[in-house]
């Protein structure tokens, strides 16, 4: 699971769970895969993430030292978008755990999928 | 003909190892889902020069049809029910970032999070009952209804899907309508039983033209669904406008000798902080 799908999931398809949002993250294996970098499309993510969330899972994960506190506006030199890059898209969750900000339900990340499912008393 | 898997198994039980190797080794398969996802990635006609969106694979499976989205430069996020064809797109390092999830229980993402979404071979799944609380109807309702929010305004997302039946697509379009989309069908080849492939094209910005379908000649190959309601066009004899129709009463009632505020440019225009 990478930070970008973390900035986007929630768990409000549990029944009588409100945002679910950001879930927390229990990290137990992370692993790092280079991949293209497109200042286009980080660009194009800017304003569709959840700053304050994504800042505390790069935090949870170790990548947070790099990036700015507030979400960088129009003059962004390529550094701060390419630790922003690293941090959204090359960091992954292979083992872990993501909880519910409002039940504590905890869904397993394994083999860097996180599991969503729900059982039916909670749907 | 072959039995159709949804009525063999659950999913996340008829999609195991085995039927997942098909999904990374039948070269024919392989070919047909990458060929039916390519269509699909036509038939949302993202803007020409956009690279870089952000799509959502709906029953992603082993990552074939999301291999399609990466090909021409978009990401994605996959969502599956089964394990085992996760762990098959796993396998095969697919670009897309992955989720297990059940498409009936809802879009599990926040706003306005993706610019599009298709879904290959997945949709009738969600017309089966699998598990003694499956309610068909209330499954489609979540998922529609989840789908459209997670979609930004004005996105599309399609749908190729093998429906068993008419009732079944009705089923499955007024679910659609009702979670606030509107669209249709596109079906492809309409006249050869083997080539022949249904679309479900749905929008989320109001009504749009729908896409003509492939291997047809002057026919009908399309069916816009709409909403009764909207049908009625300003043009037609008997509708008229509302700014007609409030001065045309003005008239009776002045007629009549009653009272009635003069004509003015303002006359049946909306005031402003009313939604319409
Ligand atoms: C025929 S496969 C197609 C996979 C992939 N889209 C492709 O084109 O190769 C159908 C997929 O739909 C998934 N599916 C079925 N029901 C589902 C549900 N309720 N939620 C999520 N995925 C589902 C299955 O697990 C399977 O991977």
């Amino acid at each position: 699971m990478k930070l970008l799908t973390h900035n986007m999931l929630t768990s409000k398809a549990i029944k009588g769970v409100q945002t679910g949002f950001p879930l927390n993250i229990v990290v137990k294996k992370t692993k790092t895969v280079e991949t293209e970098f497109s200042s286009e499309f980080i660009q194009r993510m800017l304003p569709k993430l959840d700053w304050p969330a994504f800042l505390k899972a790069a935090q949870t994960l170790g990548v947070g030292s790099q990036l700015p506190d507030s979400p960088p506006t129009e003059t962004t030199d390529e550094t701060v978008l390419r630790s922003i890059h690293h941090a959204l898209v090359e960091v992954e969750v292979i083992e872990g755990e993501l909880i519910c900000p409002e039940t504590e339900r905890k869904f397993p990340i394994s083999n860097g999928i996180p599991n969503m499912l729900l059982n039916e008393d909670e749907i | 003909m072959a039995r159709r898997p949804e009525y063999q198994a659950p999913p996340e039980i008829f999609y195991n190892e085995s039927e997942a190797k098909k999904y990374s080794q039948n070269s024919r398969i392989i070919g047909i889902q990458s060929e039916m996802s390519e269509r699909a990635l036509e038939l949302l006609a993202l803007p020409e020069d956009a690279e870089g969106l952000f799509l959502l694979d709906i029953g992603c499976g082993s990552g074939l049809s999301g291999e399609s989205i990466s090909e021409q430069g978009h990401h994605w996020i996959g969502m599956d029910i089964s394990a085992a064809m996760l762990e098959v797109a796993i396998d095969r390092e697919v670009r897309g970032d992955l989720i297990m999830a059940d498409m009936g229980d809802g879009v599990p993402f926040r706003a306005g999070t993706f610019d599009g979404a298709i879904s290959i071979s997945a949709l009738q799944w969600l017309c089966n009952v699998d598990k003694s609380y499956h309610h068909p109807v209330k499954r489609l309702a979540k998922f529609f209804s989840g789908l459209y929010a997670a979609l930004s305004r004005g996105s599309r997302a399609v749908f190729q899907f093998y429906p068993e039946s008419g009732d079944q697509v009705d089923l499955i379009t007024q679910q659609a309508m009702k979670a606030g989309f509107t669209g249709g069908l596109v079906i492809d080849y309409p006249n050869s039983a083997k080539a022949k492939k249904m679309f479900l094209v749905l929008f989320t910005g109001g009504q749009q033209r729908l896409p003509s379908a492939l291997g047809t000649e002057n026919e009908v190959n399309h069916a816009q669904f709409t909403k009764r309601e909207k049908v009625r066009t300003r043009n037609s004899k008997n509708v008229k406008s509302r700014v007609e129709w409030i001065k045309e009463k003005k008239e009776r009632r002045r007629k009549q000798g009653k009272e009635a505020k003069p004509d003015t440019k303002y006359t049946g225009r909306r005031r402003a902080g009313h939604g319409f």
